[in-house]
């Protein structure tokens, strides 16, 4: 291909390019959508169309009689377990007696043609009795209203008692916080393709999904066959964000596929993608900050509450993050946490990028900022005096092990040029309000804001979420195995890079990715530089050792005098004894290697346990232009220094950093899904806004290198932490060009100038 | 399938393909894709919001998802399996592949059209015109700030200004 041939390595610390780049330039690359096979019907979904009622009947004789419809299935042919769910099994693969949010799935269908599908869900016939939906999550808590499920209607409280309960700073401010519910929105929405062997005694399914693995466990349970007869393929993944970890399409897309002996594709619609995942989760927070008068943060209160939907999904887990982050990246001794996730008959929510620290930064941002101005001082100062630092407890008892660069980060971030004040010149586009002209130059205010946080990496609580990968050498070339879900982050750039930084050899090929190894965990949590990049980086080192170990014989040398080195193997004093290349001609070597993280533990009764694996860290520094008559925001610039350990790979690193930080900038000031009374009113992109090319802030970025001892590339994870506070540091930028006290986001234009 | 059925041509890529006994209802996201094996446009949103389906229509950028094949027998469609000779890549390929402008890439081949339109109709454009006219592509991923440097790395080599 003609990707430009250089001379460089493309080894780790480089800007080697994706290698699926081309296809994807191209228009090549096949996406889940893409996939098609020989006889192949389409599949689609009956949804809800009430937030809560009971199912009185199901009627599907005049789809059935629909020329071309070769499948129509309820809940009553499902063959193996009826729910599903990743931490909490609680959601059923079709509903039975009563549908709890609106979108949830009731009949499937299978037919000849998407126009088929569609006439055919027209025809059924699903008698409801519609019910009161509880929408209030206080209702979940104070347990006044009877459950919506047989597992009640609260998930999970957790609580964080430590230190002294009744101290009182000398400083006290407090806010009442709230979040709304933010889409994933990943372009490529949830599409597969299952083919049934033939019998139906298992089936192959080619999915967009983050954990191939979990999903395989939780389809074949509801399938009713073995883990081994299900088999899954990474389909081409249009992103990800967190809304590809639950069970979507999955096991509806393998229950028809197996019902009609046929290969069956399910595609969502945009509309239907709204409905068909999880969304972060909306929240009201309460804080209170007590610190002494020259700022020093003692204790913080907190009341959690998260809005967990109809079903758990992983809202649990979500919740530990909110309630184990309400500190931020400071120094606190005394805490007072209450948290709660409940289920509401409002949409499922479960993850998103930054997983529960978005909606616990959002706030604690908010408290240091009235920390601030109470203490009189400036907000770098008060968030630079409160800096943790590796070997400060947490909340929760926790010592930070990892490197905490806090004070660095918001230093290198302060030193970045602020941008240029708007003139007379300024492209009108670039000012508030854009092309509709609507803004009075004169009139429009610039405010900075600033915000800090902490995110936890890898998964907590216990859970050994381990990756494997394998490494062949053949005749001077690498082939890469494992299962880690590809999602745009750039996996499948780092993994050549380890080898060929590990290995010394420059040909390196990745085998497909698919359930024929073991479980690589899943694309979340910024986990898998750390966790696959562990594996993939373990498995090169062994062949590596083996190698040099053949080498060694051949040669009759001591195989502790010999290493790889760029892309030979040298001797002691550095000479060459023999290319790697020549060293594995006509030879094979191969090694699996499974890695695994420290082992956390759990949370007891007042929340103090090691719970979690590591923590990065990042500043984010906004600077806005508000139009104060219309309420009108343009984000203008966006400083950062961002805690990365080492940095693999600069352009991919760049990549997450300016993506993350669009994510954030939507939840600031545009993105929301608006539920009312159980029901979505925005399920579409013409209503869900989503940053544009023109809303982009220019973005200027830092990386502070100090290398984690507890990685095993020394990298840290860098996909959650560039979304996170840069929401905070947003609506800070707002309250200082406007002057109002904003405490929700997004941040809509009535709350600026009404 | 019973569904309201018809045969027509469409003149894609300078190659007139025929499209047999088609529902007439298929927009011509879904022919291109579905039955004439050219799945490079994406559908995304289905209501032109989004950018990913983006084709030439007599030249013009439009939304695919929005268009009704049975109705575009008569346009020279263009789409992104035409940029680049299918083995080398047009200078916008390139651009976007060095520069980090794709992450998981869905929105790309939408992109392409998009800035080789801009390209062809205003080979210099300005950071703003730039922005405008790629506000009608949604990328989830990258921010677009590496899609902004891609585009000026393709104007750079076009117009032989060095970066």
């Amino acid at each position: 291909m003609s990707v430009k041939t250089r001379t460089r390595r493309d080894i780790l610390g480089t800007s080697a390019l994706r290698p699926d780049a081309v296809p994807k330039v191209q228009g090549k690359f096949a996406f889940s959508s893409d996939l098609w096979a020989e006889n192949m019907l389409w599949g689609a979904t009956l949804r809800s169309p009430h937030a809560y009622a009971r199912i009185v009947s199901i009627d599907t004789t005049a789809a059935w009689k629909i020329d071309g419809v070769e499948c129509v299935l309820t809940h009553e042919d499902v063959p193996g377990k009826p729910t599903y769910g990743l931490i909490a099994s609680d959601q059923p693969v079709l509903a039975r007696d009563f549908v709890r949010y609106m979108g949830e799935p009731v009949v499937l269908v299978a037919g000849d043609h998407p126009e088929t599908c569609r006439r055919a869900l027209a025809a059924i016939k699903v008698e409801y009795e519609v019910l009161e939906p509880l929408v209030d999550p206080e209702k979940s808590i104070d347990l006044s209203v009877p459950p919506i499920h047989p597992d009640g209607n609260l998930i999970r409280r957790q609580q964080i008692i430590r230190g002294d309960q009744s101290l009182i700073g000398e400083v006290v401010v407090e806010g009442n916080y709230e979040l709304g519910m933010q889409d994933q929105a990943f372009l490529g929405t949830e599409a597969a393709l299952a083919l049934p062997d033939p019998g139906g005694t298992g089936v192959e399914l080619y999915v967009a999904t983050q954990w191939l693995h979990e999903d395989r466990g939780q389809i074949a349970a509801c399938l009713n066959l073995p883990e081994d007869k299900v088999r899954l393929v990474l389909g081409g993944v249009g992103g990800a964000f967190g809304a590809r970890e639950d069970i979507s399409l999955q096991v509806h897309s393998c229950l028809l596929a197996l019902r009609t002996s046929r290969p069956v594709k399910m595609q969502y619609s945009r509309q239907e993608s709204f409905f068909g995942h999880v969304h972060r989760h909306p929240a009201r927070i309460w804080m209170r900050h007590h610190a002494t008068k020259d700022g020093r943060l003692l204790r913080v209160e907190a009341r959690v509450v998260m809005d967990g939907g109809a079903y758990a999904s992983t809202s649990s887990a979500v919740l530990i993050n909110a309630v184990t982050h309400v500190q931020g990246p400071y120094k606190c001794e005394h805490a007072t946490v209450d948290g709660y996730a409940v289920r509401t008959n409002n949409p499922p929510c479960g993850a998103m990028r930054g997983f529960g620290v978005v909606q616990a930064c959002f706030a604690h941002e908010g408290q240091m900022d009235k920390l601030a101005l109470a203490c009189g001082i400036s907000p770098v100062d008060i968030r630079l005096i409160n800096a943790m630092e590796t070997g400060d407890r947490l909340i929760t008892g926790q010592t930070i092990l990892n490197s905490a660069p806090v004070a660095q980060c918001i230093r290198e971030t302060a030193e970045i040029p602020m941008p240029p004040n708007m003139t007379n010149d300024t492209d009108v586009l670039a000012i508030p309000g854009g092309s509709g002209l609507t803004a009075t130059p004169s009139k429009i205010r610039r405010g900075i804001g600033w915000g800090v946080s902490i995110k936890n990496l890898m998964y907590s609580e216990g859970f050994d979420d381990f990756s494997t990968a394998r490494c062949t050498v053949e005749d001077g070339r690498v082939s890469l195995k494992f299962a880690t879900s590809e999602v745009g982050q750039g996996f499948v750039t780092l993994a050549p890079q380890i080898a060929r930084t590990v290995l010394g050899l420059d040909e390196v090929f990745i085998e497909t990715i698919d359930t024929g190894i073991g479980s690589a965990g899943s694309t979340s949590a910024s986990r898998q530089t750390w966790m696959s990049g562990g594996a993939v980086n373990g498995a090169c080192k062994l062949v590596a050792t083996n190698i040099i170990a053949e080498v060694a014989k051949m040669r009759g040398l001591d195989p502790s005098t010999l290493q790889i080195q760029g892309t030979d193997i040298v001797d002691l004093s550095g000479n060459a004894v023999e290319s790697v290349v020549a060293a594995t001609k006509g030879k094979r070597f191969s090694e699996t290697y499974e890695f695994h993280h420290q082992p956390t533990g759990e949370l007891d009764e007042n929340g103090q346990g090691d719970c979690h694996t590591a923590f990065a860290f990042v500043a984010h520094r906004a600077v806005v232009d508000v139009d104060p008559d219309l309420g009108l925001v343009k984000v203008v610039q966006i400083a950062t220094a961002q805690d990365v350990g080492r940095v693999l790979n600069p352009l991919s690193l760049l990549g997450q950093v300016e993506g993350g930080i669009a994510q954030g900038l939507g939840l600031a000031v545009m993105e929301e899904i608006i539920v009312e009374n159980g029901r979505v009113r925005n399920p579409s992109f013409t209503d869900y806004l989503l940053p544009t090319a023109l809303d982009a802030p220019d973005v200027i970025a830092r990386y502070v290198e100090v290398p984690d001892p507890y990685a095993p590339l020394g990298a840290k994870g860098v996909g959650e932490p560039p979304c996170i506070s840069v929401t905070p540091a947003i609506v800070a930028a707002i309250r200082d060009a406007t002057g109002v006290d904003l405490l929700r986001v997004p941040v809509r234009p009535q709350d600026i100038c009404l | 399938m019973s569904l309201e059925n018809q045969s027509y041509t469409l003149r894609v890529n300078n190659k007139s393909l025929d499209v047999q006994d088609a529902w007439i209802g298929e927009s011509l996201l879904y022919v291109l894709r579905e039955r004439l094996g050219m799945p490079g446009a994406k559908g995304a949103c289905e209501q032109g919001e989004c950018g990913s389906c983006t084709v030439l229509l007599d030249g013009e950028a439009v939304c695919s998802c929005l268009v009704l094949a049975a109705a575009a027998t008569d346009a020279d469609i263009r789409t992104v399996e035409s940029i680049g000779d299918g083995q080398t890549l047009s200078d916008v390929q390139q651009a976007f592949v060095e520069s980090g402008a794709v992450q998981c890439g869905f929105c790309t081949p939408g992109l392409i059209v998009a800035v080789e339109n801009l390209l062809t109709h205003n080979p210099r454009p300005t950071e703003m015109q730039v922005k405008e006219a790629l506000s009608g592509n949604i990328c989830r991923c990258t921010g677009y700030g590496r899609i902004f440097d891609a585009v000026s790395v393709a104007v750079a080599r076009r117009t032989g200004v060095s970066q």
